[in-house]
């Protein structure tokens, strides 16, 4: 095996989707003498979570629609008080400013006849949704300011783990190429993780791997790589499971439909949620009314005019998941005589939709000196994209100008020959397993153990299923470096797994309506369980499990508030 | 790899450009599937399509077609 490839860099950040090219701008601007390099595992114009676009922002804070207080208050509320409010506020005062630095950069977001920002309300209190009528532009429209500014980009790398400094902290990254097989060691003064969600958990009703919900390249690695450097990850037991078109497995989307007069029913054509805002609460809603008989459950547009199904076909057709309207020909399905039907989730981790991820404070910065954590991967509650722009800028600037000077951090090298080792086994390996049938087997385990409701010896017996595939990890065989890549999103797929068990047995109450409904603690335990749920990487190379406190809210929220999103069904007798 | 007796990801390749270099689909998918064959042409590799369509949309020649994956039909 050859050495080696050895990149040096100031900030190294990793995954190009939304948080990432943020982050490498705003470090960039914040200093321009800095070397930023930007990575990801496939191509930068077309890597992530919007690889194809987004259809709206989903929680936009403008002036005269909303004020930072108000959405704190409001994601507070939707996620049943847990959250760091200090995070969520360093978002929402930068929203604004978010979008019209987008808008100046050419992204184009609905305007009213005046020229004001068109916001829509679909959340069960504020106006925050935002339709972008060009949306599928806005990786393009990124990716000019990435050149602009001289990031420097490589495409094509999966990271597999972090280069820890010999004092703790971060000192870079170890990378294969997933192309030629070469194994690359980025050295820098700081890394942004910006790896998205854990978006192949669980196993698509379909069976089929790569028919996620999230870019099926969202694989978890930032998750499993947080946590061996020694980062905190938190709230790894409020799982994100969305209200998904059933097969298709893609968003509907209520923040689209809604504001035209979209809305879910169940079988007999009845409303039975209030707010198809995503929350565990009304998963829950959704959940009951399946196992109550009443469903299916489905999207119904077929009451509206004709000129509105076509503006809904016209976005939902084009951007976000633009394979949606070819599913419904496939079926024959017309939203204008036919309701869609929709179905729950498999299990992911996720930051942006729900609170799952690594730990950060306000300045993006994990518990790991040098590590920042931005998007999806970060644990800021329903931050969504616009969220994770503003994150990657904010750790963007952090890592700049905190890190940019000074040497780059010793480390021992010992760890570049184990981790060596470690990647290359499966290709080196004469005979084994496909890496495909342990997701697979891995995949459906998580189905069969972890899929909420939370059963305790069901999740008991999922750790000892997620320890014999641990020990198949060492009987992958890969054929390429391309199927060397999946190997590698296996192990990360499996830490992921046994993390979000131990976590959702660590937490003994129900909370967040489905993401985390224990059926044997039905109730919210407030004085036990009012905290965060907080795991890392013990000495012992075990998970530590512990409780961190919900820092004081700078946003005050009145306990008669605090769960209104419990009051989320419409009683039949209304 | 499962089968791609029926690869969803569909190249005609009388509109295909790779021959002259053109390297846009493989270059855009997230999943990597798309690679070029010992004959020149482009063909889907890896069953792991995403059904996205970055590699539909950025074609020159509008020589791809998507399908939705048979699983999920």
């Amino acid at each position: 095996m050859s050495d080696p490839k050895i990149i040096e860099t100031d900030i190294l950040v990793v995954g190009g989707g939304t948080a990432g090219p943020l982050a490498a701008i705003k470090a960039k601007a914040a200093n321009p003498a800095l070397r930023v390099l930007l990575l990801d595992k496939a191509n930068v114009k077309r890597a992530g979570a919007i690889a194809e676009g987004m259809d709206s922002v989903n929680n936009a804070v403008i002036p005269g629609h909303a004020t930072p207080e108000q959405y704190v208050r409001e994601i507070t509320i939707a996620n049943d008080g847990i959250v760091n409010q200090r995070t969520i506020h360093a978002y929402a005062i930068r929203s604004h400013a978010m979008i019209r630095e987008l808008d100046s950069w050419g992204v184009k977001f609905e305007k009213d006849a005046t020229g004001e920002y068109a916001v829509r309300k679909v959340h069960h209190m504020g106006a925050y949704v935002l339709p972008m009528p060009e949306g599928y532009a806005v990786k393009k429209v990124i990716y000019k300011q990435i050149r602009k500014l001289g990031v420097e980009v490589t495409n094509r790398l999966i990271t597999t783990r972090l280069l820890l400094a010999r004092d703790g902290s971060v000192a870079g990254a170890m990378a294969l190429d997933s192309r030629s097989g070469e194994f690359v060691v980025i050295q820098a003064k700081a890394v942004v993780l910006c790896t998205g969600s854990a978006g192949r958990l669980g196993l698509p009703a379909s069976g089929y791997l790569f028919g996620t919900y999230e870019n099926p390249t969202n694989a978890g690695d930032g998750y499993s790589m947080a946590y061996h450097a020694g980062a905190e990850l938190s709230g790894l037991e409020c799982f994100q499971i969305n209200p998904l078109i059933k097969d298709y497995n893609g968003p509907a989307c209520a923040y689209v439909t809604g504001p035209f007069g979209g809305y879910t029913v169940n079988a007999k054509g009845e409303r039975f949620i209030k707010s198809d805002y995503w929350s565990g609460q009304m998963m829950l809603e959704f959940w009951r009314e399946l196992e109550s008989g009443n469903g299916p459950v489905f999207l119904k547009l077929d009451h509206l005019a004709e000129e509105t199904v076509s503006r809904i076909e016209n976005i939902l057709h084009v951007t976000e998941r633009p394979t949606r309207g070819r599913f419904h020909d496939g079926r024959g399905t017309d939203y204008r005589h036919d309701l869609v039907e929709m179905h729950i989730s498999e299990i992911g981790l996720c930051g942006g939709h729900s609170a799952s991820g690594v730990w950060v404070d306000e300045n993006a910065r994990t518990t790991v000196p040098r590590l920042y954590a931005a998007g999806d991967l970060c644990n800021v509650a329903h931050n969504y994209m616009l969220g994770a722009m503003v994150f990657g800028a904010i750790a963007g600037e952090d890592s700049a100008r905190h890190w940019g000077g000074g040497d780059l951090p010793d480390y021992d090298p010992a760890q570049i020959e184990a981790e060596r080792r470690r990647v290359f086994a499966p290709l080196e390996r004469a005979e084994g397993l496909a890496p495909s049938q342990v997701e697979y087997k891995l995949r459906r385990m998580v189905n069969d153990y972890l899929q909420p409701p939370k059963i305790t010896r069901k999740m008991e017996i999922g750790l000892e299923r997620f320890a014999e595939i641990r020990a198949d990890l060492d009987r992958m065989k890969a054929n390429n470096p391309h199927e060397l890549m999946r190997a590698m999103e296996v192990h990360a797929i499996l830490d992921c797994a046994e993390l979000a068990a131990r976590a959702s047995l660590y937490r003994q109450e129900s909370r967040w309506g489905l993401y985390h409904y224990r059926p044997e603690l039905p109730a919210r335990d407030d004085g036990e369980w009012f905290c965060f749920v907080e795991l890392r990487k013990g000495e012992d190379g075990r998970p530590h499990l512990f409780k961190r406190p919900v820092p004081e809210y700078v946003v005050p929220v009145a306990a008669a508030e605090l769960y209104a999103y419990d009051q989320m069904r419409i009683d039949a007798a209304e | 790899m499962s089968d791609l007796r029926s690869p969803s990801v569909r190249i005609d390749h009388d509109k295909c450009i790779a021959h002259k270099g053109c390297r846009t689909c493989i270059d855009v998918c997230p999943t990597d599937i798309l690679a070029l064959g010992p004959d020149g042409k482009v063909r889907m590799a890896f069953d792991e399509c995403w059904f996205c369509l970055p590699c539909e949309h950025d074609c020159p020649t509008k020589a791809i077609t998507v399908e939705i994956p048979y699983l999920l039909r």
